[in-house]
């Protein structure tokens, strides 16, 4: 078969077709990626806060917990969240897909997140802990008027970029029945005998949202960089 | 001539603090205080009296455990064992059916908002104004309203000369700024006991005057006894009723100012004072 008769294959009546759909489709892909990513954000904080327990094997059980999670794939996490907890005596529960999709995910790349949350707040220098001390703030005082206002806005586009990179990871979830962009191309495809146009018009729809999404994120990095390599205090240093 | 001045100004203190001794207890007291880090004996039983309103002066070589000893009584670092008082009362500990227990975060929180201390490298609070990082501990640590607070970070500001700075950032300051800033933000908080921790070292030479004349302001005025780390020999003579000198871990010498400066006994002291006037520092 030759270039072109691949090309000839190419049905514009098909991709016109699929296309209504697909653009459906996607508005759920997004909101999904929303919701697990909100999730994340939030079960990242509970990790961060389970990290900061000082008990020695409680923190290293946390880290085994975190480092089993990362090192697993998320399509078995997703599988087992799915098909396997229900059967789970006394906890297991019946999810339908969108709650699997939005624990499963938002578990996974929670503890990505906490990793993220840690740089943030181990750059935060010791002496704004010893000056929010002797201040006598509470410690929950400490970290929210303190801490968290300079550890988190120079890792905002570390964050973004895990939004990306979920956004990437969410067509996951048509194997578990999760009517987003891919699951209602591989439909379309499967009714019709046509691979090719939904298949490509999916890709191009997470190139166009992913693409424009990173370069937004690179710009952002660029200037909470200088913005934050200024705000650095100098030792001793006169800047009247 | 000059001696017989010296002299009396030495009597007329030891009157003074002798008056000051028999009307009120101390408020911190150090009993046995140790500490270790790693191998490492950094203060071999300290006990040390600071009475209400009191200038005192630490001096001692580097790494002799001057900071260890304010740091722990900011709560910043727990000694290993004995006791610190802050008003008659265990800083560390709190007594529980008559057991001194290790003391819990509501225990420190209430004794130490009696201290406030002044950091060698400022630690002002980066993303806030200079007037929001003298007005957000004593509204959401003393509670109090925000035009209450803001009018008491203005006086402070004020008093150390840098009222028109209030919308600007910590990083828009120069260092002597930003302390003289630091030392506002601890008093507005009025500590009975404020720590200050060889305030002036991290800066230009040129700014050292200008925090070294606020700090003596304060001094001058008296209520709030004042605990002072510094390298400046001078300053500390100047502004201290007692010197307490630090070596290895041990108070080995204390006195008048006069007493430490002029005629220091150990020839540790001596040899430390030496090292100074030959302008090499610690």
């Amino acid at each position: 078969m030759s270039v072109m008769d691949k090309i000839r294959q190419w049905n514009w009546e098909h991709a016109i077709d699929s296309f209504p759909l697909i653009f459906k489709a996607m508005w759920l892909t997004l909101g999904l990626t929303l919701a697990c990513y909100l999730c994340a954000l939030a079960l990242g904080f509970g990790w961060t806060a389970l990290r900061s327990v000082k008990a020695r094997w409680f923190n290293a059980l946390v880290r085994f917990v975190m480092q089993f999670i990362r090192t697993t794939p998320p399509l078995v996490q997703l599988y087992f969240l799915f098909y396997a907890w229900p059967l789970v005596p006394y906890v297991g529960y019946s999810f339908s897909p969108l709650t699997t999709a939005i624990l499963g995910l938002g578990i996974h790349f929670s503890t990505y997140i906490a990793e993220i949350y840690r740089s943030g707040i181990e750059s935060v220098p010791k002496g704004q802990w010893e000056a929010s001390i002797a201040l006598n703030y509470s410690r929950f005082q400490q970290w929210t008027k303190i801490i968290l206002p300079q550890a988190l806005p120079p890792v905002i586009p570390m964050l973004g970029n895990y939004l990306i990179i979920m956004f990437k990871e969410v067509p996951l979830t048509s194997a578990i029945g999760f009517a987003g962009m891919l699951l209602v191309a591989r439909e379309y495809a499967q009714d019709h005998w046509s691979y090719i146009e939904p298949l490509t018009i999916v890709a191009l729809f997470f190139l166009a949202l992913s693409y424009p999404s990173s370069l937004f994120v690179s710009k952002l990095e660029e200037r909470m960089n200088r913005r934050f390599r200024k705000n650095e205090q100098p030792k001793g240093v006169a800047v009247e | 001539m000059i001696e017989t001045t010296q002299e009396r100004q030495a009597k007329e203190t030891v009157r003074k603090k002798k008056k000051i001794a028999a009307e009120t207890k101390p408020i911190v007291r150090y009993l046995d205080v140790t500490k270790t880090f790693g191998d490492l004996e950094v203060l071999k039983g300290i006990n040390l009296d600071v009475m209400p309103g009191e200038k005192l002066s630490l001096i001692g070589p580097s790494g002799s455990g001057k900071t260890t000893i304010i740091r722990m009584l900011m709560t910043l670092e727990e000694p290993d064992s004995g006791i610190i008082e802050v008003e008659g009362e265990p800083l560390w500990h709190m007594e529980v059916n008559g057991n001194l227990v290790r003391a819990d975060q509501k225990h420190l929180r209430r004794v130490r908002s009696k201290i406030g201390m002044v950091f060698q490298q400022f630690n002002l609070f980066p993303h806030m104004t200079i007037l929001k990082n003298c007005t957000s501990a004593p509204i959401h640590v003393l509670g109090m309203n925000k035009k209450e607070a803001e009018e008491r970070a203005m006086a402070m500001l004020e008093r150390v000369g840098l009222a028109d700075k209030v919308n600007n950032y910590p990083s828009q300051l120069s260092g002597g700024q930003q302390q003289r800033v630091a030392i506002a933000r601890a008093l507005v908080m009025e500590p009975k006991v404020m720590l200050f921790d060889e305030v002036t070292s991290a800066l230009d030479p040129e700014t050292v005057g200008e925090v070294l004349e606020i700090i003596r302001d304060i001094a001058k005025e008296g209520k709030m006894a004042m605990i002072l780390i510094t390298h400046e020999m001078d300053f500390a003579r100047d502004i201290a009723d007692r010197v307490v000198f630090l070596e290895d871990g041990m108070l080995t010498e204390e006195g008048t100012p006069e007493q430490i400066f002029e005629n220091p006994q150990s020839e540790r002291l001596q040899s430390f004072l030496a090292r100074f006037r030959n302008g090499s520092g610690s």
